[in-house]
C-alpha cells in the first residue's frame, strides 16, 4: 500500500502532471485495436491516436511492421465523420507514410475528401494525399489539383500550392502542367495564397532568367498585397541585381528603395537588409536603408532591435562609416536586457568607434560576457581581433581582456577563437609576443582541449627559443609532460627538443629532461624522447638542423611511390630521400598517368609538374594547354587539346616544337580528336647537359589531319582527310620548372647550415614594380620556391622587407634564397642565393637578371 | 555565398513547445540537414531552454539557428529559422502559434490545459506550418480551422467546476476588453 503510494508520487514528480508521460509504445499499439470497433468509438480512438502521434513526436521509432499495422488500423477511422478525428487521421497518414508499406491504399478515401463538399476536409486531405502520391499517380488527380489551386476557399488553394512546392522537389514536370492555375492564384486576395503562388512560380522559372525578369517586372509594377509575398519578391529582385553583371536595371533598385517605405515592418526590414547586403551597393545607396534600421534600433520590440543591430554589425564590417550615424542609438543598446542585442551593439561600436572609446567598451563587455552564448562570445573575439590589428597601441588592453576570457568558461570553438586571436596579435606585433606567450602558457596549465593544447605547445616551440629568456618556458612545457595525456606529452617532448637544439646553454638540462621522458608509458612519447635525445647528444649541428629544426617533410604518396620504385630496381646504393622532400603532392595524379605510358617508364620519379599554360586564345577553333613535367634528365611536354568545331574530326594530332639546344627524342601523337572530347599528345625532350642552357623558348605548332564530318552524328563524311596545321603560342621553359617548392620550418637554421661556400649575391633594380607585395609575389612565382617564416606577408606601411624562399633544384639540390627588398622609385632587390652546388646557385642568381 | 537570403518558401526550420523543465511537449523540425537525429534535437532543446528560460528576451541565435520565443507560466514556444532569416517573419509565425494556442485553450495557456487538448494543438501546428512553409499566419483562421468540436458542444465532458472556471475566465476577459 505504502509502496504503491510512493510509486504514484514518484510518477507525479517525474511526469510533472503529464498524462502522456508513462505511455509506452507496445501498450499504445495494443490499444490501437479500438480503431477496429464498429461503430467507431470516437472518443477513445481520438485519445489513442493522439497518444501515437505524441510518441512519434517524442522521437519514438516504429518498425515497418508496427507502422504498417497501425496505418491499416487507422484507415478504419475513415468511417467516422468526426472532424477532429478525421484530421488526426490525416496527420497520422503524414507521419507514418515514410515508414509504413502500401500507404497508397488510402488514396481513394483522400481523393473523396479532397473533392467533397466539406471545406474542413478538403484542405488537409490535399496535403496528406500529395504526401503519399508519387509522380505516376499524379496523373489521376491532375484535374482535381488544378481546381484546388484556384479554389475560392483560401485554405484549399494554399494547401494545393504548398503541396505543389513539395512535389516540385521530386517531379517538377508534373507541376509545370499547372502553371496557368498557379499564375491565376497569384492574383488572389488572400495574403498566404499570394505568397505560396509566388514561391511555386519562382521555383518553376528559376532556371530561366528571362522568365524571372519578366515575372519580376510585372510584379514590381503591380502591387502585391501580401507582405510575405513582397519579402519573397525582394529576395528574388536582390538575386537578379547581384547576378546581373552589365545590364543592370535601375528600376529594380528603385523598387527596393520604395519598399523601405512599406507599412509592414517585415517588408521594410527585408528591403533594408537586401540593400545593405548587395555587393554593388555603394556608400551612396546605403543611407536610406541605414536610417530605416536606425529607427528599428529604438523599437520596443526586442526582435526588431535584434534584426536591426545584427544587420548593422554586418554593414560595419564593410562600410564602417555608414554606420557611424547610429552610434548614439547603439550606445543605448549596450544596456539592453537581451544580451544578444547588447553584444551585437558593442561589437558594432568596436568596428565603427574611435580608438578612445575602446577602453570604455571593453569594460562593458566584461560585465556581461558570462551571460551570452558561445556564438556571441566568438563574435566578440572576432571584433577584438580586428580591433587589435587596427589599433596596435591598444593591444595591451585587448590582450588582458583576451586572457581573462581564456580563463573563463567556454567550449572548444570559443577557446580556439581566443587562442588564434592571441596568436595573430603575437605574429603581428613582436612587442606583444612575450606577454601573449605568457598568457598562453598560463592557459595550457589548465586546458581540457587536447588539440588546442598541442597547438599552443607547438607555437611555444616555434617562438619560445627566440625570446630573451627561453628557459622560463621550459617549466610550462615540462609540466605538460608530467600531467597530460599522451598526445600532449608527445608534442611537449618534441618542443623540448626544439629548445635544446636552439639554446646552447639549456642543452644539458634538456638532455636530462628527455632522459626522464624515456620512461613514459606511451610508445610514441618514448620513441620521440629516445630519438631526440640521441640526436641532441651527438651535438652535431648538421644532424640537429636536419632532423630537429628542419625535419624532412614528405608527401606520403610520393614517398610510397619512390620506395616501391626502389624495391623494384636492382640498385645497391642506399635509398635516397631528398628527391622526395616535397610540399605539393598535386603532381601525384600526373605521375600515375605518365608512368602508365611505356615510352616514359624509364624516366625515373617525376620531379615537378607545372600548372597548365594556355597556348591558344579563349574561344578559338582548337584549344591547347601545355603542362611541363620535369624529370631528373628529361622534360615531358603534355599538350591537352580540345577540338571546338563540331563538323571536324581530327586525327594523328601532334605538336611540333623547335628551340635552340632542344632536341625532340620522342613524340607521341593523339590518334583521334573528336568534337569537344579532350585528348593529349606528348613530347619528350632530354634536358641539355649544360646547366646554364636549361631554360629557353620553344616555338610550337599543332599538326593534324582533318576529316569533315556530320555535326549531328560526328560520323566522318569522307575516307580521306587533308593535312593542316595551326600555330600555337611559344612554350617557355623557366627556372621555376627546375625548382620544387620546399617547406623550411626554420629558415635561419637552414641558412646557417648551408653556409657561405656556394653563396652568390647580386643587386637588381626592379623598375617595373611599384609595391613590395607585387615584388614578393613575382619573385616567388618566378623562382617557383616556397616562402618561409611567413615572409610573404608584408606588414602594412613598411618600405623595406626581407623575403625568404626555400626550394629543391632538379637533382635534389637544396636552394635557399634571401631577397632584401627596398621600396624607392620602383623596387630595389639584393638577392643572396645559397645552395649545395655552385652551379645551381649561379643558375638561380642569373635567372632573375 | 553572397549573404543574400535565398528566395524560398521554406522559411521555418523548426517549431517547438517545451515545458518549464525544458522537456519537449511537441516539436517538429523540417530540415533533416540541421539535426541528424532525435538525440541532437533534444540536446539542442535543452541548450535552448538553458539560454532562454530566465531572460524573456524574445530572440536568440544558437547553433546556426535564429530562434524567436515566447513563454507563459510553464510553457515555452519557439520558432526557428536559419541564422540570417528575417526575424520578423519568424515572429509573425510565433505570434500566430501562441495566439492560436491561447484561443484553443481559452486563454488558459498552461501545460495542463495544453496536454488536455493535445490533439487540437497538434492540428494547429499542422495548420501553421507544412513541411517548413508557413501555411497560415492568422491565429483566428488557425483556431477556427481546428477548434470546431468545442463550438459544437462546448461542455460535453467538462465538470461543473471546469464550466464555472471557464465562465469566470470569460467574464474576466470580457471585462478586461
Amino acid at each position: 500500500m505504502i509502496g504503491s503510494f510512493k510509486q504514484i508520487k514518484k510518477d507525479e514528480e517525474d511526469g510533472g502532471g503529464n498524462p502522456y508521460h508513462s505511455t509506452d509504445k507496445t501498450s499504445v499499439l495494443q490499444e490501437a485495436r479500438v480503431f477496429n470497433e464498429t461503430p467507431v468509438n470516437v472518443k477513445r480512438s481520438t485519445h489513442v491516436l493522439t497518444k501515437i502521434l505524441y510518441l512519434l513526436n517524442q522521437g519514438e521509432t516504429l518498425a515497418t511492421k508496427e507502422a504498417t499495422d497501425a496505418f491499416f488500423a487507422m484507415t478504419k477511422l475513415f468511417q467516422s465523420n468526426d472532424l477532429v478525428l478525421r484530421r488526426l487521421v490525416y496527420l497520422g497518414i503524414k507521419e507514418l507514410c515514410n515508414i509504413a508499406e502500401d500507404t497508397i491504399i488510402v488514396t481513394s478515401s483522400l481523393t473523396k475528401d479532397m473533392t467533397g463538399r466539406e471545406d474542413q476536409y478538403r484542405a488537409p486531405s490535399i496535403r496528406a494525399l500529395c504526401r503519399i502520391t508519387d509522380a505516376s499517380m499524379m496523373q489521376a488527380i491532375d484535374r482535381y489539383m488544378k481546381q484546388a489551386i484556384v479554389d475560392r476557399a483560401p485554405g484549399v488553394s494554399s494547401a494545393a500550392l504548398v503541396s505543389c512546392r513539395h512535389i516540385l522537389k521530386e517531379s517538377p514536370e508534373v507541376v509545370k502542367r499547372w502553371v496557368s492555375e498557379v499564375q491565376e492564384a497569384l492574383s488572389s486576395d488572400c495574403v498566404m495564397v499570394q505568397f505560396h503562388a509566388l514561391g511555386v512560380l519562382h521555383q518553376l522559372r528559376k532556371s530561366d532568367k528571362l522568365a524571372v525578369t519578366k515575372l519580376v517586372s510585372k510584379l514590381t509594377s503591380s502591387s502585391l498585397r501580401s507582405p510575405y509575398a513582397i519579402c519573397l519578391l525582394i529576395r528574388i529582385v536582390a538575386r537578379l541585381i547581384e547576378e546581373d553583371e552589365i545590364g543592370y536595371d535601375s528600376r529594380l533598385s528603385d523598387f527596393l528603395e520604395s519598399m523601405l517605405r512599406h507599412k509592414a515592418e517585415m517588408v521594410t526590414y527585408e528591403a533594408a537588409n537586401a540593400i545593405v547586403t548587395l555587393k554593388r551597393s555603394s556608400a551612396r545607396d546605403l543611407p536610406p536603408a541605414i536610417s530605416v534600421l536606425q529607427l528599428f534600433l529604438s523599437s520596443p520590440k526586442p526582435t526588431l532591435r535584434f534584426a536591426a543591430v545584427r544587420t548593422l554589425s554586418k554593414v560595419a564590417m564593410t562600410h564602417p562609416n555608414a554606420v557611424t550615424a547610429c552610434n548614439l542609438d547603439l550606445e543605448n543598446l549596450i544596456q539592453d536586457v537581451n544580451r544578444s542585442i547588447a553584444t551585437l551593439a558593442i561589437t558594432t561600436l568596436l568596428k565603427t568607434g574611435s580608438e578612445g572609446s575602446v577602453d570604455r567598451l571593453m569594460k562593458s563587455i566584461s560585465s556581461f560576457l558570462n551571460d551570452i552564448s558561445d556564438e556571441f562570445k566568438i563574435v566578440v573575439v572576432e571584433a577584438l581581433r580586428s580591433l587589435a590589428l587596427k589599433y596596435p597601441r591598444k593591444q595591451a588592453v585587448l590582450m588582458g581582456q583576451l586572457a581573462d576570457m581564456l580563463r573563463s568558461e567556454g567550449g572548444l570553438p570559443y577557446k580556439e577563437a581566443i587562442a588564434s586571436t592571441i596568436i595573430t596579435i603575437i605574429e603581428d606585433n613582436p612587442e606583444a609576443k612575450e606577454k601573449g606567450l605568457d598568457h598562453l602558457c598560463e592557459f595550457i596549465e589548465d586546458c581540457e582541449h587536447t588539440t588546442l593544447a598541442v597547438r599552443i605547445i607547438h607555437l611555444l616551440g616555434r617562438e619560445g627559443p627566440r625570446t630573451r629568456q627561453p628557459s622560463r618556458y621550459i617549466r610550462f612545457v615540462y609540466n605538460r609532460v608530467i600531467l597530460e595525456n599522451a598526445a600532449v606529452r608527445a608534442a611537449a617532448v618534441s618542443v623540448l627538443a626544439k629548445f635544446g637544439a636552439q639554446c646552447e646553454g639549456l642543452l644539458p638540462n634538456i638532455l636530462v629532461l628527455l632522459q626522464r621522458c624515456m620512461m613514459d608509458t606511451e610508445d610514441e612519447v618514448r620513441d620521440r624522447a629516445t630519438y631526440y635525445h640521441a640526436i641532441l647528444a651527438t651535438r652535431d649541428s648538421t644532424l640537429i638542423h636536419r632532423y630537429i629544426l628542419n625535419p624532412p617533410q614528405f608527401a606520403l604518396p610520393s614517398l610510397e611511390r619512390a620506395l616501391v620504385q626502389y624495391l623494384q630496381s636492382p640498385a645497391v646504393e642506399p635509398f635516397e630521400t631528398r628527391m622526395e622532400e616535397r610540399v605539393v603532392p598535386t603532381h601525384e595524379k600526373y605521375a600515375e598517368q605518365l608512368s602508365a605510358i611505356p615510352q616514359f617508364a624509364h624516366l625515373g620519379p617525376l620531379f615537378k609538374s607545372s600548372t597548365p599554360v594556355e597556348l591558344t586564345e579563349a574561344e578559338t577553333e582548337y584549344m591547347v594547354r601545355c603542362i611541363k613535367h620535369t624529370f631528373q634528365n628529361h622534360i615531358v611536354l603534355q599538350f591537352d587539346c580540345t577540338n571546338t568545331l563540331n563538323d571536324q574530326l581530327l586525327e594523328s594530332v601532334s605538336v611540333v616544337v623547335d628551340g635552340e639546344g632542344w632536341v625532340v627524342q620522342t613524340s607521341l601523337p593523339c590518334a583521334s580528336l573528336p568534337y569537344s572530347q579532350p585528348g593529349s599528345c606528348y613530347i619528350l625532350l632530354p634536358i641539355p647537359e649544360d646547366i646554364m642552357s636549361t631554360t629557353g623558348t620553344l616555338s610550337a605548332t599543332l599538326k593534324f589531319t582533318v576529316r569533315d564530318c556530320d555535326p549531328a552524328t560526328g560520323e566522318p563524311d569522307t575516307d580521306e582527310g587533308y593535312e593542316d596545321d595551326y600555330t600555337l603560342e611559344d612554350v617557355e621553359i623557366t627556372v621555376a620548372d627546375h625548382v620544387q617548392r620546399a617547406a623550411r620550418s626554420n629558415f635561419a637554421a637552414g641558412w646557417e647550415e648551408l653556409g657561405a661556400t656556394n653563396e652568390l649575391e647580386d643587386t637588381f633594380a626592379l623598375s617595373a614594380m611599384s609595391t613590395l607585395e607585387e615584388a614578393v609575389t613575382q619573385i616567388t612565382q618566378f623562382l617557383g620556391m616556397h616562402p618561409c617564416d611567413r615572409s610573404d606577408r608584408i606588414p602594412e606601411g613598411k618600405s623595406s622587407h626581407t623575403l625568404y624562399l626555400a626550394g629543391t633544384y632538379r637533382g635534389g639540390h637544396e636552394v635557399l634564397v634571401r631577397a632584401k627588398l627596398a621600396l624607392a622609385d620602383g623596387v630595389t632587390m639584393q638577392l643572396t642565393v645559397r645552395s649545395d652546388d655552385p652551379e645551381v646557385s649561379e643558375v638561380i642568381a642569373s635567372a632573375v637578371g | 555565398m553572397s549573404g543574400l537570403l535565398e528566395p524560398t518558401l521554406y522559411i521555418i526550420k523548426g517549431i517547438a513547445i517545451l515545458d518549464n523543465d525544458g522537456n519537449r511537449l511537441l516539436a517538429k523540425y523540417y530540415d533533416p540537414s540541421i539535426f541528424s537525429g532525435v538525440k541532437e534535437e533534444r540536446k539542442f532543446e535543452k541548450n535552448l531552454f538553458q539560454k532562454t528560460h530566465r531572460a524573456n528576451a524574445e530572440v536568440i541565435m544558437l547553433d546556426r539557428l535564429t530562434c524567436v520565443y515566447r513563454s507563459n507560466v510553464d510553457l515555452f514556444f519557439y520558432v526557428m529559422g536559419m541564422s540570417y532569416e528575417n526575424e520578423l517573419i519568424l515572429v509573425s509565425v510565433l505570434s500566430c502559434l501562441y495566439d492560436a494556442v491561447s484561443a484553443i485553450l481559452r486563454k488558459n495557456v498552461e501545460k495542463r490545459a495544453l496536454l488536455d487538448n493535445l490533439d487540437l494543438i497538434m492540428l494547429a501546428m499542422d495548420e501553421i506550418c507544412d513541411g517548413g512553409i508557413p501555411l497560415e499566419t492568422d491565429p483566428q483562421v488557425v483556431s477556427q480551422r481546428v477548434a470546431l468540436r468545442m463550438e459544437e458542444s462546448p461542455f460535453n465532458d467538462q465538470t461543473v467546476t471546469q464550466v464555472l472556471q471557464s465562465a469566470r475566465e470569460q467574464l474576466k476577459w470580457s471585462l478586461l476588453k
